[in-house]
C-alpha cells in the first residue's frame, strides 16, 4: 500500500544542513495499522509528511497505491492526496465553521452535489459520536471532540489510507483511549491502512500491527509488535517497551542467583496468553535436569492478544541446559537468551 | 449657536464630500491591497508560491510609500495624479493620492490579519488535495476575516486623517471646513463642531468595526 524506499531528507538552515532522515525504506500493508514510535527530533513527522508529499524527499522513491507519487504532476498530486487523510496533534480544524462545515468544506471544494453532502457528513459525525454537536465551533468542543472531527474530515473524501501525526498526544489518557478505540473502529470497518506516529508505547501497544522504532533519521527497529515487545534489539526500543512493562531485574538479585551447573543462561520467554504455560514449566522442570528460577514475570494485551513475558535464569549442565532452551522454543511464542546487562538495573 | 445652524447645510456638504472621497479611496484600495496582502503571505519561503523575487520587491515599494507622510505624498505624485485623473485639485485629484498613500497600508494589515491564520489549517487543506486558489479565497480569507475587519477598520480611519489633510488642495470635505473657517478666519465654533463630527465618525466607525469582527469571531 505505501513503500518507501531510501528516503533522505536534507534541510537546508542557514548555512547548517540538517539530515532529518538518512535513508529510510519503509513497507506498509493495505488494511494495517503501522505505528512509527521516536524520541522528539528523530524524524517520525518529515517521515510521515513524506507519504503524501507535503515534504519533498532529497532522494528516494515513494509509491502509494501503486502510483509513484515523485513522477505526478502538481494536479494529479492533489487528485492522489484526496485518498490519504491525515489527522493531526493539534487537530488544525477551521475556527470561523461549525462542525458540520468543518467536515463539508473539503467535500464542496470538490463539487459534491449538496444532498450528498449533507448525507455524508451525517454519517461521519454518527460515525465518530458527535451527531447532536453538528452545529457547535471547535472553540465550544474540548479536544477530544475536535479530534473526533478531525476524523470525520479526513475520512470525507473515503481515503485508503489515513496518516495520523501524534492524533492523541495533546489528549489525556482517557481521551486517547476513546480516540484509539475510535481509529481501531474505522480501520475494521472500512479496511483502513492507518499509519500512525507516536512518542508513546501505549498507543503502538493497543492499536498497531506493526511498528518501526526510529532514532537519529534512521529506523533502527522494526516488526510486528507482538515480536518486537517480546524480545527488542536495541536500547532505545527497550527504553520504549519499559514505559509500559518494565521487565527490569534489579542487579542485586542477579548478583544472588546461585546456578546450579557449570552453564547458566537468562531467558526471555514470550508466550501468547492462548497457549497453557503452567504445563510448560511443569514439563521443563521435570524432563530435564535444570535449575529455573523465576526473575520477572507480566502478562499484558497487545492489540487485544495477551501477550505474557517471563525472565527465567536457566542452569545446569550445558547439554541438558541446551535441551530445555529447544523444548521451550518448541512450545511457547519466542525463547530469547539475553544477557545480565540487558535486563540488570 | 444659530450661526452653526445657519453653517449646517455647509457642514452637511463637508460630510457628504469626506464620506464619498473615503469611500472611494476605501473601495479602491481594499480591492487593490488584498490582492496585494495575499501576495505579501502567499511568496514567503515554505508558503504557498514561495518566490524572493515578488515578496522582496513588494515589500520594498511598500516600505517606500509607507515612509512618506500623506501631505508630502500628495505633492509628490501631482505629475501622475494629473496623468491619472486630469487635475491634481477637488475630490477627484485628492482620491488618487488617498488610495496611493491607503493601499500599501491596507496590504500590510491585510498581510499580519492573513499571518494570523494557522500554517496546520493551510497544511491540512493542501494534504486534502485543495488547490492554491481554493486555500486562499475559501479558507485563509475566510478564516482571517475577523483580522481583515479590524484592518479595514483602521484603514477607514486613517484614510479619514487623510481626506482632512487633503482639504489643502482645495479637495472639499471637513478638513477643507475647518481649515478655512478654523486656520484662516479663526471660527472656533466651526473648528469645534468639526473636531466632534471627526470624533463621533471614528468612534462609530471603530465602534462598528470592532462589533463586527466580534460577530465574525466564533469564539464560545
Ligand atoms: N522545516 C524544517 N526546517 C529545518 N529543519 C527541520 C524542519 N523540519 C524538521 N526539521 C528537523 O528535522 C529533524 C526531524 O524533525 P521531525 O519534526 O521529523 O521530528 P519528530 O520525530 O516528528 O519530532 P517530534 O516528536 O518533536 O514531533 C529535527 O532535527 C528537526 O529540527
Ligand atoms: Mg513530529
Amino acid at each position: 500500500m505505501i513503500q518507501l524506499t531510501n528516503i533522505h531528507k536534507t534541510y537546508k538552515v542557514g548555512s547548517k544542513q540538517v539530515e532529518a532522515l538518512k535513508g529510510v525504506t519503509l513497507h506498509v500493508n493495505k488494511g494495517e495499522i503501522f505505528g512509527v514510535i521516536g524520541f522528539s527530533g528523530a524524524g517520525k513527522s518529515t517521515l510521515l509528511r513524506t507519504i503524501n508529499l507535503l515534504e519533498k524527499p532529497t532522494s528516494g522513491s515513494v509509491v502509494v497505491n501503486g502510483q509513484d507519487l515523485l513522477k505526478l504532476s502538481e494536479k494529479e498530486l492533489r487528485h492522489a492526496r484526496k485518498k490519504i487523510g491525515v489527522i493531526f496533534q493539534h487537530f488544525n480544524l477551521l475556527s470561523s465553521y461549525n462542525v458540520f462545515d468543518n467536515v463539508a468544506e473539503i467535500l464542496r471544494m470538490n463539487r459534491v452535489p449538496k444532498e450528498q453532502i449533507r448525507k455524508k457528513v451525517e454519517e461521519l459525525l454518527r460515525l465518530v459520536g458527535l451527531e447532536d454537536k453538528a452545529s457547535a465551533y471547535p472553540s465550544q468542543l474540548s479536544g477530544g471532540q475536535k479530534q473526533r472531527v478531525g476524523i470525520a474530515r479526513a475520512l470525507a473524501m473515503d481515503p485508503e489510507i489515513l496518516l495520523c501525526d501524534e492524533a492523541t498526544s495533546a489528549l489525556d489518557p482517557q481521551t486517547t483511549e476513546s480516540i484509539l478505540d475510535l481509529l481501531l473502529d474505522i480501520n475494521q470497518k472500512f479496511n483502513l491502512t492507518i499509519v500512525l506516529i507516536t512518542h508513546e508505547m501505549q498507543v503502538i501497544k493497543k492499536i498497531c500491527d506493526r511498528v518501526a522504532i526510529m532514532e537519529n533519521g534512521v529506523i533502527i527497529e522494526q516488526g510486528t509488535v507482538l515480536d518486537v515487545f517480546s524480545n527488542p534489539q536495541q536500547p532505545t526500543t527497550r527504553n520504549f517497551i519499559k514505559t509500559v512493562f518494565d521487565d527490569q531485574v534489579p542487579k542485586e538479585m542477579l548478583a544472588k542467583i546461585k546456578n546450579a551447573g557449570p552453564s547458566a543462561y537468562i531467558l526471555r520467554v514470550a508466550f501468547r496468553g492462548d497457549a497453557a504455560l503452567d504445563p510448560v514449566l511443569g514439563t521443563l522442570a521435570s524432563r530435564y535436569p535444570v535449575r529455573t528460577n523465576l526473575l520477572y514475570g507480566s502478562i499484558s494485551s497487545i492489540k487485544g492478544t495477551a501477550l505474557g513475558i517471563l525472565l527465567l535464569h536457566i542452569s545446569g549442565e550445558e547439554k541438558a541446559v541446551q535441551e530445555g532452551i529447544a523444548y521451550l522454543r518448541e512450545s511457547v511464542y519466542r525463547v530469547d537468551v539475553v544477557s545480565q546487562e540487558e535486563v540488570g538495573r | 449657536m444659530d450661526r452653526l445652524v445657519e453653517l449646517l447645510p455647509l457642514f452637511y456638504q463637508s460630510f457628504e464630500e469626506t464620506v464619498i472621497m473615503v469611500g472611494i479611496s476605501l473601495f479602491i484600495s481594499t480591492l487593490l491591497g488584498i490582492p496585494l496582502g495575499v501576495l505579501l503571505v502567499i511568496t514567503r519561503p515554505d508558503h504557498l508560491a514561495p518566490n524572493k523575487w515578488v515578496y522582496h520587491s513588494l515589500n520594498v515599494i511598500i516600505n517606500v510609500i509607507r515612509s512618506l507622510p500623506f501631505i508630502i505624498l500628495m505633492v509628490a505624485i501631482i505629475p501622475f495624479t494629473e496623468f491619472v485623473v486630469g487635475t491634481s485639485i477637488g475630490v477627484e485629484g485628492a482620491i488618487v493620492p488617498l488610495i496611493v498613500y491607503t493601499t500599501p497600508y491596507i496590504a500590510r494589515l491585510m498581510e499580519t490579519a492573513l499571518l494570523e491564520v494557522d500554517r496546520g489549517v493551510i497544511e491540512a487543506y493542501q494534504a486534502m488535495g485543495a488547490s492554491r486558489s481554493q486555500i486562499i479565497f475559501r479558507i485563509m480569507i475566510r478564516e482571517a476575516r475577523p483580522g481583515i475587519v479590524l484592518c479595514l477598520t483602521i484603514a477607514t480611519i486613517g484614510l479619514i486623517g487623510a481626506t482632512a489633510m487633503a482639504g489643502a488642495v482645495g479637495a472639499g470635505g471637513l478638513g477643507d471646513l475647518a481649515l478655512r473657517y478654523g486656520y484662516q478666519q479663526w471660527d472656533i465654533e466651526v473648528m469645534i463642531m468639526t473636531v466632534i463630527i471627526l470624533i463621533c465618525l471614528v468612534q462609530a466607525i471603530q465602534s462598528l468595526g470592532n462589533w463586527a469582527a466580534k460577530k465574525l469571531k466564533k469564539t464560545a
